[in-house]
């Protein structure tokens, strides 16, 4: 239903209607002047007034980085398949923190969203897409500072580094789809919304943040898979440290898991929406 | 145009309220309810999103409210309709739907047009961002593209008489700046269709008439317009056809005036502190006609009861037949003994000196918290000229009561000595060495 200047837009309301599309492109597409203006919200009121200001960016995976190298690469002596630690573990965290900070962007941004939900109407599918869209300003300078810890430790990148935009694709899938899930049930669910946080910080502990995916026994390794940022993170570290050979089958499963997640996503937001505003 | 622009279609919505506890008896059944409880708690949550699928009555049962029930209603393009009724009648749950908050439970409904709605001033503001990039944001919020706001940027900010604090941050803004700022943007909305629910009375005097003035502007340009509130002044001057809500129905779908009028004269309102006549039966002088006076809190609730640190207000709604030379409206709140506590006066036209234009008005009197004590007041109105003549004769016409239940003073057995008990600031100093 894209409107032009001289149409006239129709909306039909009908509980019984079937034909909704899964998503309504056209609409967001008319509403993108707001994904820009929520997203430049959430940057200019998180680093405006702030002596670090657009430092703040990388100071959860630098930071992250250097407890991680203390604790496991030193203390622990965890495996990092030949190169230094601190790169091995860093370079985990960039996608692994833009996953991770949109989802809990999106789940936080609710509950100061939830006037905006009674009160306007707007498509919903905005809130859990935006942090999607917004965060990859702090993963593009998280990328910088990747590169950056690349030269300085003197790692060169493989041939397979050309295949960044694709996990960075699935990265975005991947966090947009379990987004709409977290999303639309933490709108229903007060539980979820605030087991939330607390949930994806231990979904760290199942993906190759800390720890090389080759720890995991053979048979599960399948079963480890499932979980598409396992192939992103695999993927980022074969293609740019070269500490294994590319994780074909984890990108694989991966794919297919972050394209269901998305679908399945969009499915469950779809047709919750339509309660959002009577029990947020 | 031959399409409508809006068409309802026996508009339905139910809502699933409250829960009954249940008692135990047992330690077992104590116990087994606390590992049920869980899996109860998930039911009760997943229920309030499920109904049955088949159709039911649509009467209220146990825990089951309608908000509305099988409206049903056709709009044409460039119409002015106002939607009045009591609080809970339905009537923001009808523009919430029509907005596309909130879906229906049955019915349909069908709009040709781009819709706007003003549900509330100011969605979306953030304190951290400037006036100029609450402006986008709230703008964008409500459906205007950046380019759109572009254009009307120097409008709106005009408009909302704050251009000098645009660049300062809104948590530095008064209320009344960021009400005002924002009801600019909204009042700048251009779609087919326009909702509004109550939101005209912001900001100050001043601002609440230019703000009538830029909503009369708006239905004159041809849109439709669906106007929700309380004053029906505002809603007579600018409305032509008016629906009748009460609880959920549609009751009265009519000119503006007459359905006002019913509304004011309901006959089970005048024990809950409202009282309304038909033209016929009104207090009246061949100038001046009162229609009817109603209390109202400020959650918009008609009350005769009030809390002592509450503020309420008394509406008084009348039409000026012809002009009259020093219309002066006198309210009095007098004691069950029929001594005056106070007097106040709605006295503009002496003040001032001009004479209102024939027509029908609202004067609303604004009671503050904290100064009434915990006593039953009646409340005796007329309209006179001063030296001139009376045009009609004070009366009581409601009764007041305002009550303390807060657990302050508990010392202080029933109310305290006198008419007024007014909030007052104590300082001790010690004089001595």
């Amino acid at each position: 239903m894209a409107k032009k200047e001289q149409e006239i837009q129709q909306i039909l309301i009908d509980p019984q209607d079937q034909k909704r599309k899964l998503i309504n492109w056209p609409e967001l597409w008319q509403y993108r002047d707001l994904f820009f203006f929520l997203v430049w919200r959430d940057i200019k009121t998180r680093y405006a007034q702030s002596i670090l200001g657009i430092g703040w960016a990388v100071i959860q995976p630098v930071f992250s980085m250097i407890v991680f190298t203390i604790v496991f690469g030193n203390l622990a002596n965890v495996n990092s398949e030949g190169v230094p630690y601190a790169i091995f573990s860093y370079t985990a965290l960039v996608p692994w923190t833009f996953f991770s900070t949109s989802l809990t962007s999106a789940s936080g941004s609710l509950i100061s969203s939830k006037n905006l939900i009674t009160k306007v109407y707007f498509p919903r599918l905005i809130i859990p897409i935006s942090p999607v869209l917004g965060k990859m300003i702090d993963f593009g300078i998280s990328f910088l500072i990747l590169l950056g810890l690349m030269v300085w430790y003197g790692v060169k990148p493989t041939i397979w580094a050309l295949m960044v935009p694709v996990f960075i694709l699935l990265m975005m899938l991947t966090s947009a789809g379990v987004g709409m899930w977290l999303t639309a049930l933490s709108i229903q669910y007060r539980d979820v919304r605030y087991g939330s946080n607390f949930f994806i910080q231990l979904l760290m502990y199942a993906s190759p943040v800390i720890y090389a995916s080759s720890s995991i026994p053979e048979k599960y390794q399948i079963l480890y898979a499932l979980n598409p940022m396992v192939g992103v993170i695999e993927g980022f570290r074969a293609s740019l440290l070269g500490t294994r050979p590319m994780p074909w089958e984890f990108l694989g499963v991966g794919a297919l898991m972050a394209v269901a997640f998305f679908l399945s996503g969009a499915l469950y937001f779809r047709s919750m929406e339509r309660y959002f505003a009577d029990v947020a | 145009m031959s399409k409508n622009a809006i068409n309802v279609e026996k508009l339905s919505k139910r809502y699933r309220i409250g829960f009954e506890k249940q008692a135990r008896d047992t330690l077992a059944e104590v116990v087994s309810d606390w590992i049920s409880k869980p899996i109860r708690n998930y039911r009760r949550l997943r229920s309030l999103t499920q109904f049955e699928e088949k159709p039911q009555e649509l009467m209220d049962v146990e825990d089951i409210i309608w908000a509305l029930r099988d409206v049903t209603f056709k709009i044409k393009p460039g119409e002015v309709i106002g939607v009045i009724g009591k609080n809970g009648a339905g009537k923001s749950t009808l523009l919430k739907i029509l907005s596309r908050i909130t879906f229906p439970t049955y019915g349909t409904v069908e709009l040709n047009g781009r819709v706007s709605s003003l549900l509330e001033v100011g969605t979306g503001f953030h304190p951290e961002l400037t006036g100029r990039e609450n402006v986008f944001l709230n703008g964008t919020i409500l459906g205007m593209t950046r380019h759109e706001i572009d254009r009307k940027f120097d409008e709106i900010v005009d408009f909302s008489g704050i251009s000098k604090f645009i660049d300062t941050p809104v948590k530095f803004y008064s209320s009344g700046m960021g009400v005002r700022l924002a009801f600019s943007v909204a009042a700048h909305l251009e779609p087919e269709i326009l909702l509004i629910d109550e939101v005209l009375s912001v900001g100050d005097a001043a601002f609440q008439k230019r703000s009538l003035g830029k909503m009369e502007e708006v239905s004159k340009q041809g849109r439709t317009v669906l106007f929700v509130s309380h004053n029906m002044g505002a809603v007579r001057a600018l409305c032509t056809r008016g629906l009748l809500l009460e609880e959920g129905a549609l009751t009265m779908d009519d000119e503006v005036d007459v359905v006002i009028n019913s509304y004011l004269s309901s006959k089970d309102v005048s024990t809950a502190g409202r009282l309304g006549w038909s033209a016929a039966d009104a207090p009246q002088d061949k100038e001046l006609i009162l229609f009817g006076i109603e209390m109202v809190a400020a959650s918009g609730e008609v009350k005769t009861t009030f809390q002592i640190d509450e503020s309420f207000e008394i509406r008084i709604h009348y039409q000026i037949v012809e002009e009259v030379k020093n219309l002066r409206l006198y309210l009095r709140f007098k004691t069950t003994l029929g001594e005056t506590v106070f007097a106040t006066y709605e006295d503009a036209q002496i003040q001032e000196g001009f004479n209102r234009p024939p027509g029908h008005y609202t004067a609303i009197c604004k009671i503050p918290a904290n100064i009434l004590n915990n006593l039953t007041y009646r409340i005796y109105i007329g309209f006179d000229s001063p030296g001139h003549k009376v045009l009609i004769p004070g009366k009581e016409y409601l009764e007041a009561d305002i009550v303390d239940t807060s657990d302050g003073y508990r010392y202080a057995r029933g109310a305290f000595d006198g008419p007024i008990r007014p909030v007052v600031d104590w300082e001790v100093e010690k004089t001595d060495q």
